[in-house]
């Protein structure tokens, strides 16, 4: 087994991925086209400035010239939409990077500490997640102010509690576990055992999770953008430019319909993405 | 049973004292100037001073603590300066709306959602299967305030079928207020045609708030369903000839309501911050779009107020669940 190289192994975890079902393989042709537009988006793909304005294009209809049209101030909704997707992507990385870390130290220390360390930290998280999450996000991004940087806050805040629980569960099964007694009993420091035990056998459930997020994270930044509280004009946004189209919609179709389709499909790839791997990755369901 | 729901309604006491210290954090610890927030951006100095001065904002701490859980406690979430109304007063008038709206939601989201997650279950990798767990997923990543508007472009403006924005159109006679629920209150009054154009306009949004709920329902069932199907008293049923809708109805779906009733009561959250949304694109008097109205203008004890308000409504039906386990379930004490 040792001389199967590193591809061939690869090919075959991703065939098991696969599981023979075509539909497996739809996130990752989606993700790919949001890579490559957040990769060379603004530097190859984009045919105007996005925040430029041109008022004697205004709302015109789709063309050779404005693929998807142009908006009230006569920018092209393409270059927008292709110049949102990074924003989209880089508000999902800020917000789960802040929340996986918060939530990772919370239940890594409530999950080894146990005691007074543990029902305190507990009933912190209780406490977040007894709010509605949109209502919360809704409540602190309203009091910070509305700007994307502070909705990307609010939803750290609101996201975090979620990957603490899931951690603590994890450390409280995986502490009892023969290897770390052995590690332990070795003299191994409890920061060894968290990195060299736990985090490598946390990694496929943070993975899934942090996947299936990743979706639930962009639609929600679109969301409060859309109210008004995330990204600001000009920013490209794809929120805030479905709220903006709103009032054109009646005769400019094209305004509102594109950059809720580009929502749609990055956020349906992550999450495709998320349900295969979670079928990938657990056991009872391989075979069904 | 009286028991448990005593202990229950005991247990939410600290959640709710919870709640209130992070709120009351968020309005008073956070901002900067709290006087200025609730005063709202366009306010002169004097009108901030004299806010700061009224709302005891000018006392220490915990004074402000203990004044803001006794304004709570009498239903007083402050002053609404773009309504110059009390906000309790707001919401009132507001509330049978969402309720309305909501319920209407849920109930469409249980039935199709659960009917769905049924017949995936039943039919397991079928391509009716394989169907449904992609629509579903389609139905989890659909931004609502999206689906809102081009359901209106293309069921309202292009073809006409359904009717636009409000409760009610504009030449409908309305009942007496009974319930606050419009179609409810025209059954009582036995007015018909009013009644229908409520359900008529209740249909788009209740169809776009309902569809993500609708979806998380019918995986949740599905996947319950499954694991029920696998139970040695599953194949025991089935062994010995009885129907397979008898199996399905009267073993394993009795079995599987845990899971699924669980959600149902997470979903009400969802619905009420839901609604925040569909509210605004189907411009529905409740309050939902009264706080998106709140944010744009930032009316801060309004969103405060909204928020107080639902979060105590979600942890209420998260107690009805709990409640509704010990029914469904003999074997979870409540030790």
């Amino acid at each position: 087994m040792s001389n199967k190289t590193g591809f061939a192994k690869f090919k075959q975890q991703f065939r098991i991925y696969l599981r023979g079902n075509m539909l497996n393989l739809l996130p990752l042709l989606i993700l790919l086209v949001v890579a490559i537009f957040v990769i060379f988006g603004d530097a190859l793909l984009v045919t105007y400035d996005p925040i430029e304005m041109n008022l004697m294009d205004r709302l015109k209809p789709p063309s050779s010239a404005h693929y998807f049209g142009t908006d009230e101030f006569g920018r092209d909704v393409y270059s927008r939409l292709i110049s949102g997707t990074k924003i989209s992507i880089m508000a999902a990385a800020f917000v789960l990077t802040v929340a996986v870390i918060v939530g990772f130290i919370m239940g890594v220390s409530a999950g080894m500490q146990g005691g007074v360390v543990d029902e305190i930290l507990m009933r912190i998280t209780d406490l977040f997640m007894a709010f509605p999450s949109m209502i919360l996000a809704i409540a602190i991004a309203a009091t910070l102010g509305a700007s994307l940087q502070n909705t990307l806050i609010a939803l750290a805040v609101v996201f975090w509690p979620w990957y603490a629980r899931l951690v603590r569960v994890q450390v409280l099964s995986l502490r009892e576990r023969e290897y770390v007694i052995a590690s332990q009993s070795l003299g191994a420091t409890k920061m060894r055992i968290v990195f060299r035990h736990l985090l490598p056998n946390l990694m496929p459930i943070l993975i899934t999770q942090i996947t299936l997020d990743i979706g639930y994270v962009i639609l929600s930044t679109a969301g409060l953008s859309f109210l008004g509280l995330g990204a600001q004009p000009p920013t490209p946004e794809w929120g805030a430019m479905i709220m903006n189209a709103r009032q054109f919609m009646r005769e400019s179709w094209w305004y509102t319909t594109f950059p809720g389709l580009a929502l749609l499909l990055t956020v349906l790839g992550f999450n495709l993405l998320g349900d295969g791997l979670r079928d990938y990755l657990d056991p009872k369901m391989h075979g069904t | 049973m009286t028991q448990i729901i005593f202990r229950r309604l005991i247990s939410i006491i600290p959640v709710i004292l919870g709640m209130t210290i992070l709120t009351f954090a968020l309005s008073h610890v956070v901002p900067a100037d709290p006087a200025r927030l609730l005063a709202g951006p366009r306010a002169s100095a004097e009108v901030v001073e004299k806010i700061r001065h009224d709302n005891g904002l000018d006392k220490p701490i915990w004074r402000q603590y203990l004044s803001y859980m006794a304004g709570i406690l009498r239903f007083d979430f402050g002053q609404s300066f773009s309504s110059f109304r009390p906000v309790r007063q707001d919401m009132a008038e507001y509330f049978p709306a969402t309720a309305e709206l909501t319920i209407f939601a849920l109930i469409f989201a249980v039935i199709v959602g659960v009917g769905v997650g049924i017949l995936a279950a039943v039919r397991q990798d079928s391509w009716g299967d394989q169907i449904g767990r992609f629509l579903s997923i389609n139905g989890i990543s659909m931004p609502v305030f999206w689906l809102g508007l081009l359901a209106q472009l293309l069921l309202y403006q292009k073809l006409g079928w359904f009717p636009f924005g409000g409760r009610v159109g504009d030449e409908a006679i309305l009942p007496p207020t009974v319930t606050g629920l419009l179609t409810v209150d025209c059954l009582i009054a036995g007015n018909w045609p009013t009644f229908l154009d409520a359900v008529q306009h209740l249909i788009l949004p209740a169809f776009v708030l309902g569809l993500e709920p609708l979806a998380i329902l019918a995986r949740i069932s599905r996947t319950s369903l499954i694991e029920v199907m696998r139970e040695p008293y599953i194949i025991t049923a089935r062994a010995k000839g009885l129907d397979q809708n008898l199996v399905i109805f009267r073993h394993a779906f009795r079995n599987a309501l845990l899971p699924i009733v669980t959600v149902t009561g997470l979903l009400v959250g969802y619905l009420l911050s839901g609604s925040v949304m569909v509210e605004t694109v189907f411009t529905w008097p409740g309050i939902g779009r009264y706080a998106a109205r709140a944010i744009s203008s930032a009316d801060y004890s309004a969103v405060m107020g909204v928020t107080l308000v639902i979060s105590i409504i979600y942890l209420t039906s998260n107690l009805i669940v709990d409640l509704l386990y010990a029914k469904l379930d003999p074997r979870i004490s409540f030790k």
